[in-house]
């Protein structure tokens, strides 16, 4: 700066004193400056406190909401899936949008588990174990679908290549075989990778109770109290103890953990990719005007990690509010996460519009009339509906004073979940329900069953989530340990920064603390 | 010292952490480790250990998967009990890519979870450190590093020395 002001006259350079560089200053992933034990000691308190009112409330009501689903599936098994809304041409209803609503949520999880993890997004840390928790659990709920749909669901095994008496096989040439395969191996993998991350954490909680029964100092109000909590604590021993396989957070232990997750999430990328991308064959292989086009896989994955995001946003932030995370999941990873939806919602707003325009540019009069009979025949309440959560709400995004109003943003992120159900529910009952033929048309509604099991998923949902913030640590102590500037094995980034070692080493891996 | 299983020293943050760790490695001492409660960048290097050998298991884990997704698409639709769907070929390298692709990603997942587990010889629900009040508090925020005694450089007094002079506290030996 002084070369240069030098060579200028006095005048501009006086003018040049006068301007202040801006600082770049980058939010800090954890914010007041914690230090380690406070991490381990709030991210396993929730674990380790006593059950909270609220928790039992929130339980009553999801296993009453999750037993609609109970009351669905045995009201269809025992009279058979004609009590499904399903009524020739529209086949498919509610069951598949359900199913790929739900696929879709999970794919967020995985995205912030792995894809970031790959792009070292050090603001993932602290999200990432409740949005693997929040995969699984929405393939659950969707893998009910699909299973129940084969109708008689005690030969659901005949969707796996075992063999049964009848001699035969699965049809490998069909796209809903492929699925079949893309789902159990997408949640099969997703439980490793959640189950992996969680090892040393839970090797956390058996040390932290083995602690507290060697110093013996229970206290409590009464007798029982202290007995209940030492019993609490020798069962937290060998039940985590038992999980976390003898982890001893040895260096050597690190070392292939590590190397394990960086391949686990490699493999988890391109796994995430091709789930929604089969997913959407199940239409795109269709020759039906509407679902036959190239553009469904990648749109689909869009859409998957928008309604994801949505999804993860509508957990989070609550969870942050009633536990007290705000130093974890500060504003900057808010900020992340709408931008996320942002980008992918514009995907998808793009998709919408270009199949429009390729349903015109491809002249073909079928394709043309499904995608005019979308926006303006009978279902044009439901495209509304699609395009405007979809299209519409998260382009407030772009505005700071949006992100930063937490309940705005809850609000917004309920918005993406509804319009992304929406969607697959135009995609699939739109084209079925006006097809080639105007004398097979038909107009689909869904029956009492249909409902009842669809909402119930939300229970079951909430169930599992519910068990898993009370039983399971819930985000990855050692990862936000990793991003902290205490972490940082070169010192505290500005005055050794760069000074160490291998230049690619010290560098960005530490979330951008240097 | 035949029931002494290793001397453990800690170190207040994880600079001086990281270069004691750099010093036992050129030390020549083997049979050591550092325990800490998250994964410290650069920290294999520091002490002396190589790349994991967990992608190999991957790899055979991935190798294997896409042999029998081949395998079980041609067994089954092409060999065992051929059906004319479509006029579709019974068999192809194209149509049953996704299966393969998928089974390919499930058995590497699954290679390289065992291959992590192997590697680093869990599970092991026993090992004398635990026993260490010291060694458990690594759980929350203190850095230790452990010199075996079945190290051949170990010797009880100068390791201990060793370890107080890169800057070591609490030092204390835990029995086997």
């Amino acid at each position: 700066m002084a070369t240069t002001a030098q060579e200028m006259d006095p005048a501009q350079a006086a003018l040049l004193d006068k301007v202040e560089p801006a600082e770049l200053y980058e939010q800090p992933l954890v914010t007041n400056n914690r230090d380690f034990n406070w991490v381990t000691n709030k991210i396993c308190g929730i674990v380790e406190a006593g059950t909270p009112t609220w928790w039992w409330v929130c339980m009553a009501v999801a296993l009453a909401t999750a037993s609609f689903t109970g009351m669905g599936l045995l009201w269809l098994v025992s009279t058979g899936v004609g009590v499904w809304g399903l009524a020739n041409p529209i086949n498919w209803g509610w069951a598949i949008v359900n199913f790929v609503f739900w696929i879709g949520i999970g794919h967020a999880g995985t995205l912030i588990s792995a894809v970031l993890c790959l792009l070292k997004q050090g603001w993932r840390t602290s999200i990432n174990r409740a949005a693997e928790a929040m995969t699984i659990f929405a393939v659950v709920c969707a893998g009910v679908f699909p299973l129940f749909h084969v109708g008689r669901v005690w030969f659901a095994w005949w969707l796996f290549p075992l063999p049964n008496a009848n001699a035969i096989w699965p049809q490998f040439r069909s796209p809903l075989e492929w699925d079949v395969f893309a789902v159990s191996t997408y949640g099969t993998v997703s439980v490793l990778f959640w189950y992996m991350g969680m090892i040393p954490d839970l090797g956390t909680l058996r040390d932290r109770a083995v602690q507290r029964l060697k110093a013996g100092a229970y206290e409590g109000a009464t007798e029982f109290k202290k007995k209940f909590d030492e019993g609490f604590d020798v069962f937290r021993k060998y039940f985590y103890g038992i999980f976390a396989m003898g982890w001893r957070n040895a260096g050597n232990h690190w070392r292939n953990y590590e190397m394990a997750y960086l391949i686990l999430a490699g493999i988890s990328t391109p796994l995430v990719l091709s789930v929604h991308t089969i997913v959407s064959f199940d239409f795109a292989v269709s020759l039906l005007p509407g679902w036959h086009t190239t553009i469904f896989p990648p749109y689909f994955v869009a859409g998957a990690i928008f309604s994801g995001f949505g999804m993860v946003l509508t957990l989070m932030l609550p969870l942050r509010a009633i536990f007290g995370l705000h130093d974890l999941i500060t504003q900057r990873h808010i900020d992340n996460m709408c931008k996320i939806c942002l980008g992918t919602g514009s995907i998808v707003g793009y998709a919408y519009i270009m199949e429009f325009f390729i349903a015109w540019y491809g002249a073909n009069p079928y394709e043309s009339f499904a995608f005019i009979n979308r926006a303006f025949g009978q279902y044009w309440w439901a495209y509304i509906m699609m395009f405007s959560c979809n299209v519409f709400t998260p382009q407030l995004f772009w505005f700071k004073k949006v992100r930063s109003n937490w309940a705005m943003v809850w609000v917004m992120s309920i918005f993406i979940n509804v319009g992304m159900w929406f969607e697959r529910f135009v995609i699939t009952v739109t084209s079925l329900a006006n097809d080639f033929l105007p004398s097979s048309w038909g107009y689909y509604s869904p029956t009492i069953v249909d409902i009842f099991t669809f909402f119930g998923t939300f229970g079951l949902f909430s169930v599992l989530f519910l068990l898993f913030i009370r039983f399971a640590p819930m985000m990855p102590i050692g990862e936000v340990k990793y991003v902290m500037p205490q972490g940082d094995p070169h010192g505290h980034s500005e005055e050794h920064g760069h000074g160490h070692g291998d230049p690619a080493q010290g560098q960005g891996a530490n979330g951008g603390q240097h | 010292m035949s029931n002494l299983h290793s001397i453990i020293a800690s170190f207040p943050d994880t600079p001086s952490f990281f270069h004691a760790a750099e010093k036992v490695r050129d030390a020549g001492y083997k049979k050591w480790d550092t325990y800490s409660s998250f994964p410290v960048h650069g920290m294999p290097d520091a002490q002396g250990q190589p790349r994991s050998k967990v992608p190999i298991f991957t790899f055979l884990g991935g190798i294997t998967g896409f042999t029998l997704g081949t395998l079980i698409v041609w067994y089954m639709g092409a060999y065992d009990y051929p059906l004319i769907v479509g006029g579709k070929p019974f068999f192809s390298p194209i149509f049953p890519f996704p299966i393969m692709y998928e089974l390919t990603i499930l058995l590497a997942a699954f290679g390289t979870l065992g291959g992590m587990f192997l590697m680093n010889l869990l599970p092991q629900h026993h090992n004398p450190l635990f026993e260490s009040d010291t060694f458990l508090e690594v759980a929350g925020d203190r850095l230790v590093i452990a010199i075996e005694s079945r190290d051949p450089k170990f010797d009880p007094a100068a390791t201990k020395q060793f370890l107080q002079d890169i800057g070591g506290t609490d030092i204390e030996e835990v029995s086997a």
